[in-house]
């Protein structure tokens, strides 16, 4: 847990807002939230820095597709946390736990991306 | 050289840190804030959930948890589920000690998925993070999509696993929970 913790503080150190909101672009589309929600399923970052980080994303231009991506999947997928999840709850019902979220998470995207669009609010 | 082994991760981490903070001060400075950050949230919650969890073995008779959100709670277990995962705080993780002392107290496997699911994306401090950041269209959107989308996945889940896993699942809770 500890060196988790300690690798995700040093990852999201080296990504500057602007080179994550350029990858995360409005325009960036469907690849842009596969990599969104992928770096959300990797990552474990409190809320309370998680949404203000966000919040920089969308103001240097990341898309509201994109961030529900992350959203969902820096809440619902756990990759850091697998080993504890299997320990709990064994490898069969992890496995599918978090393949079903990572797939909802994009379900999830698409529909904030359908209400949300690029409107600024 | 075990206690090596079991903290490589941590010491390499450390290691990289340190160089970062050599290279490139702000970079590495930001990263430390990050990390006392999480370690911050995972020390203010973790005691008082094990605390709560020890109280909860003591003094909640099995009974009253079957009753109200074991086999038979019908849609009001299913309800508490929810309310109580929404009314939690603290990261995804720890979710999974609660889940399993849950069901070592006889909460049926439904009723344990949607508390996951309610705890891990729509628990209240957290939206209140996402409100006041992201706006309260994409936060209102959100959550409703993810009244389905949790009670969805609950469905599959109970329904791939086989009634041997689930009660596998069920042995782990007795020995970790």
């Amino acid at each position: 847990m500890l060196g988790m913790i300690l690798f995700v503080g040093l990852i999201v150190a080296f990504l500057s807002p602007e080179v994550i909101s350029r990858i995360l672009g409005g325009s960036s589309g469907w690849v842009g939230v596969l990599i969104a929600a992928i770096i959300g399923s990797v990552s474990l970052i409190p809320a309370f820095v998680a949404f203000p980080m966000a919040k920089i994303l969308l103001d240097h231009g990341a898309g509201y597709m994109q961030l529900a991506a992350f959203v969902s999947t820096l809440t619902m997928v756990g990759i850091l946390t697998l080993g504890l999840e299997i320990k709990f709850f064994g490898k069969k019902f992890t496995i599918w736990r978090n393949v079903l979220a990572f797939l909802f998470a994009l379900v999830i995207a698409a529909v904030v991306q359908k209400v949300v669009g690029n409107a600024y609010l | 050289m075990r206690i090596f082994k079991q903290y490589r991760l941590a010491l390499i981490a450390v290691a990289l840190i340190a160089l970062t903070l050599l290279f490139s001060r702000d970079t590495g400075l930001s990263a430390v804030k990050t990390v006392g950050l999480s370690a911050k949230e995972m020390l203010l919650i973790l005691p008082p959930v094990f605390i709560m969890l020890g109280l909860l073995d003591v003094w909640v008779p099995r009974e009253a948890m079957v009753r109200f959100m074991g086999e038979g709670s019908g849609l009001l277990g299913g309800l508490l589920s929810w309310i109580i995962g929404v009314a939690a705080a603290g990261p995804l993780y720890v979710v999974f000690p609660i889940a399993a002392a849950f069901m070592k107290k006889g909460v049926k496997f439904t009723n344990i998925l949607i508390l996951i699911g309610a705890w891990s994306t729509m628990k209240v401090p957290m939206v209140m993070f996402e409100f006041s950041s992201l706006g309260a269209r994409f936060a209102l959107t959100r959550l409703i999509v993810n009244i389905p989308v949790i009670l969805i996945m609950a469905f599959i889940l109970n329904r791939v696993l086989s009634s041997e896993d689930k009660e596998a699942i069920n042995q782990r809770a007795e020995l970790n929970g």
